[in-house]
This record gives C-alpha cells, sequence and structure tokens, in this order.
C-alpha cells in the first residue's frame, strides 16, 4: 500500500511534446515501474505519433480508452494549465497532477469553481508542484528518483527542494518512505495539507507523518485542527519562513503574509497546540521523526 | 504587480467608480497649472509612491489655494517619505496626485482580496473608512463584513445592496453603492488582481458615493494577458535589486541582516534563512535560483548579493535533484573568482554528483568552507562573519 499512487497507477503526460514534459517523462520512465506505467501522452496536433514509443493521443480521453490511463501528469505552459487540468478532470480521471508554476490565479479559481459544481471526484495535486513519488514503484513529477527509498514514513509539504532535504535527512537515518506528496506552492490549488494527511490516516503501510509548510494561508492551521482529533499516527512538522518578511512574496505565489496573517510563528504555535511534534530547525526534521518512532 | 493612487483610479473609472476629479503631475509647474484646471475651493495634494501610510508621513495636504498647491507641492515633490511600509530610509516622492477636495460625510472601507480557503474573491466591507484595515479586523472584527463571490455570477444586486446597508450607507445612497462595489469586483476579475482597496470610501454631503483613495496589486503571473496594465509599472519604485535579479530569472528579496544566502528552491531558501536566524544572525536576502541554474546565473546571482554592503559572509545550499550539484560547484567556483570573492563563502550541498561538487570546490583552492548539513552551514558561517 502507498497513497494516490503505486505500481497499478497508469499514465498520461499532458504536454508530452514539450523539452520540460520529455525530460520528466523520460526520467519518470526509467524510475522502477515506470517503464508499465507511464503508458500515453497527449496533443491533438500529433495524435498517432509517439514519443520514445509511448503513444500520442488527441486528447485525454481517447488515452483513456485506448491506453486505460487513470493519472495525468501536466507540463503544459501556464497560460493554458488550467484547460489541460479540466480536461483531465473532465475525463473523468483519478488523479491529476500539475507540475506547471505560474498559472494565474482567476483560471484557478473558475476551474475549481467548476469542479466543486459539476461535483468532479477527481484529486487535484498542484499546481506549482513536484509531484508525488511511491519509491521503488513509481514516481509521477520533477523530483529526483534516487534519493528515495521504499519505507513507512510519508511525507506532504509545499515545496520542492525542502521536500528533498526532509527525505535526504530520512535517509541518512535509514528510514524509507510511504509516498511522499508536494501539494504545491500556490494560493489557490488541489489537495491540501489535511486531505494528504487524510490518506496517510487510512494507509496501512505509514506509520508516522512529516508535515512540511510555510508562509502564507491557513492550510496548516485547519490540518494541524484534524490532527488534534483524528489522526492516529504521529506527525512532525516544520515550517519554512519565521524570517520572512510581511507583504513580500516570497518565491511560491502563495508563500506571503498579508494583512498580518499566515505567519510561521502562528502556524507553530497551532500545529504545536494540537500535538504535532514541531521542530523550528529544519535540519532537524528526520532527527525529531526518529525520536518519535521510538 | 504594484500600481500607483492615480492609475488605479484610472483603472476604477473605466468601470464606472467615481473618483474626484484629479491630475497627476511630475513637477510643481504642473501641480500649479493642474489645479487652475480643476474648479473649487480646496485642493488636495497627494504623494505618488507606492506604500500605505502617506497621509501619517506628510505626504498628503490639503490646499485652499493654487498658491498653496505650489507651496505643498515643493515640499512633498522629493521628499523622502516615511511611512509604516517603506522602512526606515522612506521612498523618494516623484509623483504628485492633484485632486479636487470632497464634502466627506462618512468614511468606509472596501477591498477584495482572494480567499485561499473558499477559492473564491472575497469582498470585504466596513463602516470604519480611512483606518488600517488589520488594524479594525484586530480590534473590532464584528464591524468587518464579507462576501465570497459566486466566480460564474459575478456580485450579485441583492449582496452588495446588503453589504452597503451594513455599512451605513444610506438607503437613498445605496444604488450607487451597488454600482461601486460591482464595478470594484469587474476591476478587480478582469485586471486579474490579488488586492484592490477603496480606503476610504466616502460617503458626500450631497449623498455620492466616490473612491477617495485607491489601491490595485495585480497577479504577476497573469501579465502576459495584461499589457496596457504592465505599462503602468514604476521601476522608481522597487527594488534595485530585485529588478536586476528578475531580469536573469531569480528570485531575489533584500532582507537586513549580514549574511548573503544562494539557495535552490524557494522552501528550502525560506528555511535556509530560518537555520540562519536560529544560530544567531540575520539573513541578508532571500535568493532562489531555481530549478535550471547555470554557471552564469550563479555568477550573476553572487554579484546582486555583494552589491549589498551589509553582506559579511555568504552561505549557499544546494539541494541537488535534477538540477545537479558539480554544475553548481562549477558555477560558485567561476562566481567567486570573477568577483573575487572577500567574504567568507561556506557552502552546503547534497543530492545528485554532490561529491563531485565537493571535490571541485576543494580542488578549487578558493578558501570554500565546506558543511556537511545546513545546521553545520548555518553554524559555520555565523561563526566566520563573527571573525571566530
Amino acid at each position: 500500500m502507498s497513497i494516490l499512487i503505486n505500481n497499478n497507477t497508469r499514465v498520461v503526460t499532458q504536454g508530452i511534446t514539450g523539452k520540460t514534459g520529455q525530460f520528466h517523462t523520460r526520467m519518470s520512465r526509467d524510475y522502477a515501474n515506470g517503464r508499465n506505467c507511464f503508458v500515453a501522452g497527449v496533443n491533438p496536433k500529433k495524435a498517432g505519433e509517439d514519443f520514445e514509443g509511448i503513444p500520442i493521443y488527441a486528447s485525454v480521453r481517447e488515452a483513456k480508452q485506448k491506453a486505460g490511463v487513470n493519472t495525468s501528469v501536466i507540463y503544459v505552459p501556464p497560460p493554458f494549465a488550467a484547460a489541460a487540468i479540466w480536461e483531465a478532470v473532465d475525463a473523468d480521471l483519478d488523479l491529476v497532477i500539475c507540475i506547471t508554476e505560474g498559472i494565474p490565479v482567476r483560471d484557478m479559481i473558475e476551474l475549481k469553481d467548476r469542479m466543486r459544481k459539476q461535483n468532479k471526484k477527481c484529486i487535484l495535486v498542484g499546481p506549482n508542484c513536484p509531484g508525488v513519488i511511491t519509491p521503488e514503484e513509481i514516481k509521477i513529477g520533477i523530483m529526483p528518483g534516487h534519493i528515495h527509498k521504499k519505507g513507512r514514513v510519508g511525507v506532504v509539504s509545499r515545496s520542492g527542494t525542502l521536500t528533498y532535504e526532509a527525505v535526504g535527512q530520512l535517509m541518512d537515518l535509514g528510514l524509507g518512505q510511504s509516498t511522499c506528496v508536494g501539494i504545491g506552492g500556490d494560493p489557490v490549488n488541489g489537495v491540501k495539507h489535511i486531505d494528504v494527511l487524510r490518506m496517510f490516516n487510512d494507509d496501512a503501510q505509514t506509520d508516522a507523518v512529516i508535515m512540511v509548510g510555510e508562509i502564507g494561508g491557513s492550510d496548516e492551521e485547519t490540518a494541524a485542527l484534524w490532527v488534534k482529533d483524528n489522526m492516529k499516527k504521529p506527525v512532525v512538522g516544520f515550517i519554512a519562513g519565521v524570517t520572512a518578511p510581511a507583504g513580500k512574496r516570497m518565491g511560491h505565489a502563495g508563500a506571503i503574509i498579508s494583512g498580518g496573517k499566515g505567519t510561521a510563528q502562528e502556524k507553530l504555535a497551532v500545529m504545536e497546540a494540537c500535538g504535532i511534534k514541531v521542530t523550528r530547525n529544519p535540519a532537524e526534521m528526520g532527527k525529531t521523526l526518529k525520536a518519535i518512532l521510538k | 504587480m504594484k500600481i500607483h493612487e492615480y492609475q488605479a483610479k484610472e483603472v476604477l473609472r473605466k468601470y464606472g467608480v467615481p473618483t474626484p476629479r484629479g491630475v497627476p503631475c511630475f513637477s510643481v509647474d504642473e501641480a500649479v497649472k493642474a489645479a487652475h484646471s480643476i474648479p473649487g475651493k480646496v485642493w488636495v495634494v497627494k504623494a505618488q509612491i507606492h506604500a500605505g501610510g502617506r497621509g501619517k508621513g506628510g505626504g498628503v495636504k490639503l490646499a485652499k489655494s493654487p498658491d498653496e498647491v505650489k507651496t505643498c507641492a515643493g515640499e512633498i515633490l522629493g521628499m523622502q517619505l516615511k511611512t509604516h511600509q517603506t522602512g526606515p530610509e522612506g521612498q523618494k516622492v516623484r509623483r504628485l496626485l492633484i485632486e479636487e477636495g470632497a464634502d466627506i460625510k462618512r468614511e468606509l472601507y472596501v477591498g477584495m482580496v482572494v480567499d485561499r480557503v473558499t477559492q473564491k474573491v472575497c469582498l470585504m466591507a466596513s463602516s470604519e473608512g480611512g483606518m488600517d484595515i488589520e488594524e479594525v479586523a484586530a480590534r473590532t472584527p464584528e464591524k468587518i463584513h464579507k462576501v465570497f463571490v459566486d466566480p460564474e455570477t459575478g456580485l450579485k444586486d441583492a449582496e452588495a445592496d446588503e453589504v452597503a446597508a451594513k455599512i451605513g450607507i444610506p438607503p437613498a445612497s445605496v444604488p450607487q453603492a451597488r454600482a461601486v462595489l460591482q464595478a470594484l469586483y469587474r476591476a478587480f476579475w478582469d485586471t486579474d488582481a490579488s488586492l484592490a482597496e477603496i480606503n476610504p470610501l466616502v460617503l458626500t454631503g450631497d449623498g455620492r458615493v466616490v473612491a477617495l483613495d485607491a489601491k490595485i496589486n495585480f497577479d504577476s503571473n497573469a501579465l502576459f494577458r495584461h499589457p496596457d496594465l504592465v505599462a503602468l509599472r514604476d521601476l522608481d519604485e522597487e527594488d534595485a535589486a530585485e529588478i536586476e535579479a528578475s531580469k536573469f530569472d531569480l528570485s531575489y528579496i533584500s532582507l537586513d541582516g549580514n549574511i548573503g544566502c544562494l539557495v535552490n528552491g524557494a522552501g528550502l531558501a525560506m528555511a535556509t534563512m530560518d537555520t540562519i536566524k536560529l544560530y544567531g544572525a540575520e539573513p541578508a536576502n532571500f535568493l532562489d535560483v531555481g530549478g535550471g541554474a547555470t554557471a552564469e546565473k550563479v555568477t550573476e546571482a553572487f554579484k546582486i548579493m555583494l552589491k549589498n554592503p551589509k553582506v559579511k559572509g555568504i552561505l549557499v545550499n544546494i539541494f541537488g535533484g535534477i538540477m545537479q550539484c558539480d554544475t553548481i560547484a562549477r558555477g560558485v567556483v567561476a562566481a567567486a573568482r570573477e568577483v573575487n570573492l572577500s567574504v567568507p563563502l561556506v557552502v552546503r550541498m547534497k543530492g545528485t554528483n554532490d561529491e563531485t561538487g565537493r571535490q571541485i570546490l576543494k580542488d578549487s583552492g578558493l578558501p570554500i568552507i565546506a558543511a556537511d548539513n545546513m545546521a553545520d552551514a548555518a553554524q559555520k558561517i555565523v561563526a566566520a562573519v563573527a571573525g571566530k
């Protein structure tokens, strides 16, 4: 077991004809069971062609019918990315992982509104995220596969390299991961910390979770309150941005303290009060988790 | 992206929001001419800088004659205006807005932001106009009324009317207030704004509803579809180092400390800053070199960091994934040579090709201090800067 993705996941790449899409589709295909998992690409103008043996279809719907895909990964450029997400959602895939950074917030507001009103069950991860990996089974996204190994710690994070940092620390202590989920750094996005924690809570493969957050919004607080009442497994937390000034966007579109809200201190305090084992030292995420497991 | 008040008012006017008559000016002569062109007995001379709190800082003055306009304009234009948002050095005033005076009966607040929880645009309104809305939210949250707007329908008549009534608009003026609120929403939506505020929105003695001030920020991810708005950008209002960095696709933000940091990834960059603070020093900047850093990009990043005279040491923290540590190591060595680096440099590398990367740094013969992990790196740079 694991969450979201495993050996049986079948993936279509939207944006497979672009440079980024090709590079990462190749890397993902070459990781673990990738050769069986990455079975389709989409581009209406290049339907019938293939990318290194992966067939290209005219639409996600066609890829679903002909290649049996249940998941999409998106590398489409920002102006067209929201429409690409909708295409996958509308084809009723189970999961859409959007890597694209820089999608206008308005496009995401419209997309999420339509998903809610049409009661779509499709799970959206991202945008502006590194993707999802279930080590030694499948990686969907841009994270380096080789730094991971199979194990029993779940990782959920709003940031890319900081997730790799957490994984690196776990690896130094000999701890593998069940699944690592990058939920992305945008203000309006798909799954949030709380959603991923719920999944880890129900996953027999996961014993404990590292939750990495950052300044901006209140998703970490919402997740912490849920943890307090529902989580059966230990959670370690870190929030990046204690030193971030208010009103400045720290790289990620969603990493901004606005109106005095969304500070790291505030988030850490709520998480701590809800029983999450918080560390204020990002170099000690792994150590903190290991201490809890004992 | 931020714009000036007079530009925000131009945007809002296009959508039908009433504003006082006004003229933007770049010199005292233009200000006097503007006063003559605007009939009335009272004029307002307003400094145009991107920061808020201009009135308290002495950047907004009332003038009762064109001569007084001349005096006020002379005082404000060119001054270093200090507000709670500018920092201690203040911001130089290069533009003015000369406006007709208004007969203010009541001052209100209306604003819009994207609400991350409901994933909708949120209209906020309050009877407490002219004040900092954050202060109102902290002291009297019950005085802020919110509407989460359905993106399919926009702000409905009934919603606008209800909010107008709640903030104390008299019945006779509600239709006008409704028009203003709906125009503000349309402007927000059409321009891909991330924040729009009218503070204060005033009710005049004769029952009109007028935007006395205006502020709009735009979603920088959406600027590609708004070339007209990009043209409103005023580089004088932005940090020179941040502009320079953006040319090289580097995400850089100036801070107050003395340890420069160069990191790949925004989250890791923030975490690195936090670690520096944890070990007793302050970061001089946020700098994310991104996923596709090249030797050239690293060199430019070093140059930008070192332009800051406060920088007494540099910490490089790289987690190599797709980006390989040896590439970064070559970039760091090239950069250190090119800029003739004279401050301590600590490098921490982990991930893809980290051993090759460390060897490159070692073989360079440069006095680069290697670190094993983030905590070690932060401790070493803090100690080096302290001269230990």
